[in-house]
């Protein structure tokens, strides 16, 4: 059998292994790119259609057991704790980018055209950039002491008598919900906008101010369009890490507001995994959709 | 170029807007690391009771908070792991990427989509694969390829991004030279890049050591650092968390000294040495 098989294919095997000798050493480029495709084959592929497959399984308490079904799904888009939850995600995507837009984009304005020094243009990106790589749980721990009830900001104020009783507002609420994203995710707007700004030719800016145009109309007229792809990546950062969060909601809300990401946690530590995967498969679609939107803007290719 | 020009007003209001954006960034670690030197008697909050070194010692008592000194070293294992690899499939795809080949744009699509997928997907899926092939999830193991699928997308862009700007020319000389190809990488390509390898290194490791979302349902029955950090959240009320965020983030801070330190001995010993054309070397 084996023999057979092997023989046949070898006559088909040979032209194939000439061809791309010949060629342009293609096996080459394979053989280097070959971890990089096994590894998320194997770590992100798999684990995809293993979401897929379990979407259509049953449960009971215990366990998980193969089969057909759709309850999963009906149960996710019947019920309107879903539809809530999904419009309070987007509540906070929404919020959250804006804000990270706005002061992204004010920062990196400020550090690619009103710096002028190289050396301090590096400084000062750099000191932008350190956060990201530290902790994210510890970044969100250390609004605890300033925002609480007792913490810093309320007893300045209560100090300086701003206000008589202390503010509920601040801590476990919407407010240091999205206060915690900006914190987290403005970076990520920053790195891309900064990026894109420096490649910005300065003799456009020097034509624009030449031809008569202040400050506002070159940043209007002639920045921001030329800015729109590091925008688009910095946005499809901050929307999809928003979109998939469930630790800061966690943390920062005190469970009192609830994610797509912390509804799929939540059904996990219930060992509900068939119907976190249902829910997982739906935020995947909805993540896609908003990428695919977001990337008609920008080529990510040319931009690195 | 500009020096004696006087800066507009717009400036100064964005610099004081930037400079409130950095206290934004750091003031909040800031707060914790002082009240982290809370004296035994202190609580969660200001005013300072005391100055005292007591929750930093707390935490090495392993009662007192879980497993501290195992899921660190379990969170710095996995993050030189996580680091070696990422710079090695990195570099090794960064080479590929440069030419055309069949198959390119589907695996480029497919990193990409690797940094847009959210974690907890990738947490669950892995977690549920491994369920089902009956294995038994590990930090060295389901948890290494959850982190790899966060740090390898990261690493190849910036390969792209170094490769975008790299001036081939290098490489012809070496090769007019006689320099096989594997001589003109290791003693022309790599050299150059090393700055960006570094850069490389520092996103594999610190992405590692910090992710949590990931390593949540891939992790196995030993915790990492970031696992162990938000099991407190929920059940520790004394500063001896804040001493812990405050050794981590120190750590990390260390770790990030050193890339850059790393990078700008680099820098300098290039423009000391300078370039050895018209030498007669």
């Amino acid at each position: 059998m084996t023999a057979t098989a092997d023989t046949a294919a070898a006559p088909a095997a040979k032209p194939a292994a000439r061809r791309r000798r010949g060629g342009t050493g293609w096996w080459v480029s394979w053989l280097q790119v070959a971890p990089l495709a096994v590894i998320l084959t194997v770590f992100l592929v798999l684990p995809i259609a293993a979401i897929v497959t379990v979407s259509f399984w049953d449960y009971d308490s215990v366990r998980i057991i193969p089969d057909f079904v759709l309850t999963n799904y009906e149960e996710l888009f019947g019920s309107t704790v879903t539809w809530r939850i999904y419009l309070n995600t987007l509540k906070y995507v929404a919020l959250t980018w804006t804000l990270t837009l706005l002061i992204g984009f004010t920062v990196a304005w400020f550090l690619a055209f009103h710096v002028r020094s190289v050396t301090w243009q590096m400084v000062l990106f750099l000191v932008c950039t350190i956060p990201f790589w530290t902790s994210n749980i510890i970044r969100m721990i250390s609004w605890i002491p300033f925002l609480g009830r007792n913490g810093l900001l309320n007893s300045s104020l209560l100090s300086m008598g701003v206000i008589d009783a202390p503010l509920e507002f601040l801590l476990f609420s919407d407010f240091s919900v999205v206060l915690a994203y900006v914190h987290l995710y403005t970076l990520f707007m920053v790195v891309p906008i900064f990026n894109t700004m420096m490649r910005i030719d300065r003799s456009l800016v020097e034509a624009a101010r030449d031809a008569g145009a202040n400050g506002f109309q070159i940043l209007t007229s002639v920045i921001l369009p030329l800015t729109k792809p590091g925008i688009a990546i910095g946005s499809i950062f901050v929307v999809t890490q928003v979109m998939g969060d469930f630790i800061t909601v966690r943390l920062m809300s005190g469970g009192q507001s609830a994610s797509v990401g912390l509804m799929m946690a939540n059904e996990i530590s219930l060992l509900q995994y068939p119907a976190a995967a249902a829910n997982a498969v739906i935020l995947l679609l909805v993540v896609l959709l908003m990428v695919a939107a977001m990337l008609r803007v920008v080529d990510i290719r040319k931009e690195l | 170029m500009k020096t004696g020009e006087r800066r507009p007003v717009s400036f100064y209001l964005l610099a004081a807007f930037f400079g409130l954006f950095v206290l934004f960034l750091y003031g909040p670690i800031v707060t914790i690391g002082i009240l982290s030197f809370q004296g035994p008697n202190g609580g969660l909050t200001f005013p300072m009771n005391g100055v005292s070194l007591h929750w930093f010692g707390n935490l090495f008592e392993r009662q007192a908070v879980g497993d501290f000194g195992g899921s660190f070293t379990r969170s710095i294992l996995l993050g030189f792991i996580v680091m070696g690899i990422t710079v090695v499939v990195s570099l090794a795809a960064g080479f590929a990427f440069r030419r055309p080949f069949p198959g390119s744009k589907a695996l480029f699509y497919l990193t990409v989509a690797s940094l847009i997928v959210p974690s907890v997907l990738v947490s669950l899926g892995i977690g549920l694969m491994f369920n089902i092939a009956g294995i038994e999830p590990n930090w060295y193991s389901s948890a290494l390829g959850a982190h790899l699928t966060w740090t390898l997308p990261f690493g190849l862009l910036i390969m792209f991004a170094v490769f975008n700007r790299f001036n081939r020319a290098f490489e012809e000389a070496a090769r007019d030279l006689g320099a096989t190809p594997w001589q003109t990488v290791r003693h022309v390509v790599v050299p150059i890049i090393l700055p960006s390898l570094i850069g490389i290194a520092l996103f594999g490791f610190t992405l590692s050591y910090d992710e949590f979302a990931r390593t949540l349902m891939t992790a196995g029955s030993f915790n990492t650092l970031p696992l162990e950090i938000y099991g407190m959240t929920t059940n520790v009320t004394t500063p001896v968390l804040y001493a812990l965020g405050t050794v981590t983030t120190v750590f990390s801070f260390v770790v990030i000294g050193l890339a850059v330190g790393g990078v700008l001995l680099i820098g300098r010993r290039r423009s000391r040495h300078g370039s050895d054309a018209g030498k007669g070397v």
